[in-house]
């Protein structure tokens, strides 16, 4: 391969990279537009907040519980090394309501709701669903996507503070179960220890990761190829992209939030 | 429905003008011309891939065509309001097309449940079902999932729902494949004294011979691209065409290549 012809594979792919950002973000911006103006489809909205916010529960509340219980296990045993165990409760509130909770939670969401959403617009697209819609006078980026992105912006939040709370709650019931720390002063720790910013960049940095989530689903939905192939592979892009917006989202949320 | 053979040239309810649409460098339509009489069957024949469902899907606007004009009922198709546009048309799908989430008789009220031709759900439930009973389905049909039914009740439930707003125009996309032959022949029974009763203009595409002989009133053969032979279904046995004559008795000899 000589270099020019390498150097002509680098700008296809450079070009094909900011050709397809550019699509997200039209989708993206087209979604929002969409959410804005009538028609609404209260009974579509209703089905996507339960799918999204309240079905998610378990796999979040499960989710947490478990990376709360060994956050705890990990700053005592690692802070033990210099005599550092007491700031168990203080490390484990900021870890998860920080990072912890806002980034599982958004993963745990990328994995099973985007799954979903692409699965099912892909299949309606294979099947000519999405096509029966628009001969019913139906626009599907209103029907199908406004629904999901708004449902998800909303409840996503939500799931991300249930999910603090409940990593917490994990922590807790290690530290005071298995640890020996007195409940009261695990309590008056934590609370003491965290600061309103804290719990706004959980909340905000949820917003964004079900943004992200709901659009990836129903962008890979929409572009999906045909047949059950077609399906399968809008699925795993839809996962891996929203997987992986959502963490360079958190790293650039963080800096904004922590570092200026 | 004999809009053709009744002396006078009757208004033509879809145009096409020399319509090109090619995806890649697959040029699937290379200027095809086809006029359907308004209240007439059109059935367009022709082998897998040669363009009949993008020709279809052209004149609905699900898909663009790069050059060429459409005209529906004397206006350019896609001028005007959108909703109004499709507003004419029903259309059934291949495969139904119907929504999986939605009950039988969602599926046939799609359209009078929401925009323009809203109505109360009640009265859009009792639509449904007199149109489920107009294709010979019992009432207690309706609340069933599509996935409950038969192949050929899921086509009998894409027929209702695509007569259900009383459209002007109808399209039939392989309305009997994946049929046995007694359900194809019902099918096309009821496609038949559906479009005569409604007055409508009908638009079919299929490969099944027994079909055009049921339905048309005329009959297109579409190959290369183009529009190869068309004119009264009383004529399609006597065209002295061979590519028509090879197409309707399933010759694979002759000027179209059958890959073996």
């Amino acid at each position: 391969m000589t270099p020019l012809s390498l150097l002509a594979r680098l700008g296809r792919s450079t070009l094909a990279a900011l050709a397809m950002i550019g699509r997200v973000a039209l989708f993206t911006v087209s979604a929002f537009t969409h959410m804005l103006r009538p028609p609404y489809y209260p009974r579509e909205l209703a089905l996507s907040f339960l799918q999204i916010g309240w079905l998610s529960l378990p796999v979040v509340a499960l989710t947490a519980v478990f990376t709360g219980g060994a956050l705890a296990l990990q700053i005592y045993a690692g802070g033990a090394r210099f005599n550092a165990e007491a700031v168990v409760p203080q490390i484990v509130a900021i870890g998860m309501v920080r990072e912890l909770g806002p980034v599982l939670v958004g993963l745990m969401i990328a994995a099973r709701v985007t799954s979903s959403i692409a699965a099912e617009i892909a299949t309606m697209k294979v099947t000519e669903q999405i096509d029966a819609l628009v001969t019913l006078s139906t626009n599907p980026m209103q029907y199908l996507v406004a629904p999901r992105v708004l449902a998800a912006l909303l409840t996503v939040p939500v799931l991300v503070g249930i999910g603090d709370i409940i990593g917490i709650a994990g922590g807790y019931t290690v530290s005071v179960h298995n640890l020996g720390f007195n409940s009261a002063a695990y309590l008056k720790n934590t609370v003491d220890f965290l600061e309103p910013l804290d719990l706004i960049s959980s909340l905000v940095k949820g917003a964004f990761f079900g943004v992200i989530a709901a659009t990836m689903g129903c962008y890979y939905g929409m572009q999906s190829g045909r047949g059950a192939q077609g399906v399968g592979s809008a699925t795993k892009s839809s996962v891996e992209a929203a997987a992986v917006l959502i963490l360079a989202t958190n790293f650039i949320l963080t800096g904004v939030f922590f570092s200026l | 429905m004999t809009a053709m053979t009744n002396g006078n040239a009757p208004h033509p309810m879809i145009k096409m003008d020399q319509v090109h649409k090619a995806f890649g460098d697959n040029r699937v339509l290379r200027g095809m011309d086809l006029t359907i009489p308004k209240g007439s069957s059109m059935v367009i024949i022709g082998g897998s891939g040669t363009g009949k469902s993008v020709a279809l899907k052209s004149v609905l606007g699900l898909i663009t065509p790069d050059s060429g004009e459409i005209y529906v009922d004397g206006k350019p198709a896609g001028s005007g309001d959108r909703d109004a546009f499709l507003a004419r048309f029903g259309m059934l799908f291949q495969g139904g097309a119907l929504f999986d989430s939605l009950p039988v008789w969602q599926n046939v009220a799609f359209r009078l449940m929401r925009g323009a031709l809203k109505r109360p759900a009640h009265e859009a439930r009792e639509i449904a079902i007199e149109k489920l009973r107009r294709v010979g389905l019992k009432p207690d049909v309706a609340d069933r999932l599509p996935a409950e039914l038969s192949g050929g009740m899921q086509k009998r439930v894409g027929l209702a729902r695509a007569i259900a707003a009383e459209p002007e125009i109808i399209f039939f996309d392989e309305p009997t494949t994946g049929l046995d032959p007694i359900m194809s022949g019902v099918i096309n029974d009821l496609i038949r004294e559906i479009v005569v009763e409604m007055g409508a203009t009908a638009m079919t595409i299929t490969h099944d011979m027994s079909s055009v002989r049921a339905i048309a009133d005329n009959v297109a053969m579409l190959h290369d691209g183009v529009i190869q032979w068309t004119g009264p279904v009383a004529d399609m046995d006597q065209s002295g065409d061979p590519y028509l004559d090879q197409f309707i008795h399933g010759r694979a000899e002759g000027p179209i290549e059958a890959v073996r």
